[in-house]
């Protein structure tokens, strides 16, 4: 993020710069700790399911698997398009709060029109979430303004303008009863027995991937978010470019209040409070550099799995529910340092080459 | 006050820098004037010494915890475990009254509950390098996992009533609430340490550039260990304080509150990348949000307008000194033009 644009993390853009430097082995070298990266949350995603299926073999009975995908898809839409946002060395904290207008939004279309199509309603979610992006996006992008900054202050603005919405339209709660039937089937549907909602996150995850690993506006921000200066010399329109990745990422916000709209069917202005930490913490434990320049959407979506799944095994291992968020917090702060120490050693091997070439 | 104090600190380095933040600082406060002048005037009931005192008792612990919050983002780091760190307190506070241990001795220990979570964060920050923005949404979700874990769900409010009443007193006839006078002596010390010692200045250098404050001598690591101790302290005392005052000891306790102390920083025209501000604009920026709030609410404005107003003007405060500072760097160009 813009933020504190702090010293250690500092170190990041230059040691990702080097591989260029040192050729194609370098940058093998760089592809394969992330590839470490992802790898390590994975493994640790397999030994908490196998720990709980230990201790309780129900854990993967086909009705916990779909809740738990379910609960996931939700997390997992955020998570990627906060990635596009954290890699350009931006946060992105009001998706919460658009998550919950664009859920409402979804909810009063559905209630006031209920012939609407479903497909019309999701996009009609995902164009409110847009907006939301869009706004953030101009003050971040025109007026140079420090990220955390503007979407606290939308945090706030967006949740006050869902309540104030739904308390000058006198409908404080959409119950399941007003939403149209069609639209209640998207929550449970399936295909080949994996919840549809799951699969649209899946989609989403692997377009964002994609968009982010091969095209080239894709790999700016990464460029925008290794260094910003230099990105700006080198011809990167940064201010677009950032703009884009606010537009995508409130678009998905709001998708994920359909989604949300889809999955509780009862909605009320609390919606998606607290969210945004949660998203932030499943691209952070995913290996999403928090100041930008690094990490994948791949790596932020097995995060968010992740997260998911510790909520619903911590009970079944016996543990109060209490500790989700201690265990949670810890997790945070252990990825954190393995990236450090990653880093560390990443930047000690290429310094190693180096000294051997230039000999 | 702001206007004098803060240019010095930010030295040679900074000059853009500082066209940018002073007028925010300023701006805040005569905001802050004309509002209260205003709502004085315009709002029934805004003026009396009961409201006031309302009002002040609903700002000591934003107040509070923004004082060393300020130290810290004026370095070029941040700390948003505090209001968990206010629950965690809170909650091993109402446990410890349950077990049968007087007031007089759970204080001591809370704060140096709070010391210790400080440390935890000043150690992941200073020693490991991690980012402190990373740290603390890791803390923050670690310390309210922790508060539900000692407490769980319920509340403990049997505090005795002479530490409760005292929370909520106030001097005399006058309407201003007791605990006002020792928050004022830590506003005042909290303002001679950031502006008038070399301390003070040490944290603006480390905040413009650290490694030219590390170059000039400063121990940048082991400052900034100690202010996020003294951070968690004055956390433990908003803890402290808060559960007194709604008489419960409570894991959910000040939720939330992190993103209200931060905003009344940035308000106050602090730099979220550190190196400049001052005290007074905080200070400022805390009563505004609070008697926006308060002048809503008595007029019956409902509290969903509140965030949005609470919004905007986070979002006014920052960008205005902005465009202020674009619009004067383009009238000075187009003369030597």
């Amino acid at each position: 993020m813009s933020a504190p644009v702090a010293k250690p993390p500092a170190a990041l853009p230059e040691e990702l710069a080097a591989p260029e430097r040192t050729g194609r082995r370098g940058s093998a070298l760089v592809h394969r700790l992330f590839v470490v990266r992802e790898l390590g949350i994975l493994a640790a995603l397999v030994l908490l399911v196998l720990v709980t299926v230990v201790a309780n073999p129900r854990f993967l009975s086909g009705q916990n698997v779909r809740d738990l995908l379910l609960s996931a898809a939700i997390l997992t839409v955020l998570a990627a398009g906060q990635t596009m946002v954290i890699v350009t060395r931006n946060v992105d904290l009001s998706v919460g709060s658009v998550l919950g207008l664009s859920a409402y939004a979804t909810g009063t279309l559905l209630v006031v029109a209920p012939g609407t199509p479903v497909v019309v309603a999701v996009l009609a979610g995902t164009a409110v979430g847009a907006v939301c992006g869009l706004l953030n996006g101009l003050v971040v992008a025109a007026a140079g303004v420090p990220s955390l900054v503007v979407t606290l202050g939308t945090l706030y603005a967006f949740r006050g303008l869902d309540s104030l919405w739904a308390s000058s339209a006198d409908r404080l709660q959409i119950n399941a009863a007003d939403l149209p039937s069609g639209f209640k089937a998207l929550g449970g549907a399936r295909l080949l027995g994996v919840p549809v909602l799951f699969l649209v996150a899946v989609a989403v995850v692997l377009l964002v991937g994609w968009y982010l690993r091969t095209f080239r506006s894709g790999r700016e921000l990464y460029g925008i978010g290794s260094a910003p200066e230099a990105a700006r010399l080198s011809g990167i329109p940064v201010g677009r470019r950032v703009l884009t990745a606010f537009v995508v990422n409130g678009a998905l916000a709001g998708l994920a209040g359909v989604l949300y709209a889809a999955r509780f069917q009862t909605l009320d202005t609390t919606a998606g409070t607290g969210q945004e930490l949660f998203v932030v913490a499943a691209a952070v434990v995913g290996g999403v550099a928090i100041f930008g320049g690094s990490g994948s959407v791949y790596g932020a979506a097995l995060g968010a799995l992740l997260l998911t799944t510790i909520g619903t095994a911590l009970p079944q291992l016996g543990l109060d529910p209490f500790w989700r968020d201690a265990a949670v917090g810890a997790l945070i702060l252990a990825a954190i340092a393995l990236d450090r120490a990653l880093q560390l050693r990443l930047a000690a091997r290429l310094r190693g080459r180096n000294a051997r070439r230039d000999r | 006050m702001t206007v004098d104090t803060a240019p010095a600190p930010a030295g040679a380095a900074a000059p853009a820098r500082r066209d940018r933040t002073l007028p925010a600082g300023s701006v805040i406060t005569t905001f802050l004037v004309l509002f209260l002048v205003v709502a004085a005037f315009s709002v029934e009931g805004f003026a009396s010494t009961r409201n006031a005192g309302f009002l002040l008792l609903d700002v000591v612990v934003i107040a509070l915890i923004a004082l060393p919050l300020t130290l810290i983002v004026v370095t070029g780091e941040i700390d948003l475990s505090v209001a968990s760190t206010v629950g965690l307190c809170s909650a091993v506070m109402g446990q410890l009254w349950v077990a049968g241990l007087p007031l007089e001795a759970i204080v001591p220990l809370v704060l140096v509950l709070g010391g210790v979570l400080g440390a935890v964060n000043g150690f992941l920050v200073t020693r490991l390098g991690l980012p402190s923005l990373a740290v603390t949404i890791g803390t923050l979700a670690l310390y309210r996992g922790l508060a539900f874990v000692v407490l769980g769900d319920q509340a403990v409010a049997d505090f005795p009533r002479a530490w409760t009443t005292w929370a909520i007193s106030s001097i005399g006839s006058t309407g201003i609430p007791t605990v006002v006078v020792p928050l004022l002596v830590l506003v005042v010390l909290t303002g001679v340490v950031l502006h008038a010692t070399p301390v003070g200045r040490a944290l603006y250098a480390m905040g413009n550039s650290e490694d030219a404050a590390r170059f000039s001598g400063i121990d940048v690591a082991r400052t900034k260990l100690w202010l996020f101790v003294v951070t968690g302290v004055v956390s433990a005392l908003g803890g402290v304080y808060w559960t007194l005052r709604y008489g419960s000891a409570r894991a959910d306790n000040a939720t939330g509150l992190e993103l209200q102390v931060i905003a009344a920083i940035l308000l106050g025209g602090v730099s979220i990348f550190g190196g400049s501000g001052g005290l007074l604009g905080v200070i400022a920026g805390a009563l505004l949000l609070g008697s926006v709030r308060n002048a809503l609410q008595l007029v019956n404005v409902p509290s969903d307008v509140l965030n949005i107003v609470t919004g905007v003007l986070l979002i006014t405060a920052v960008v205005a000194p902005q465009v202020a500072a674009r619009v004067k760097g383009r009238r000075r160009r187009r003369p030597a033009s």
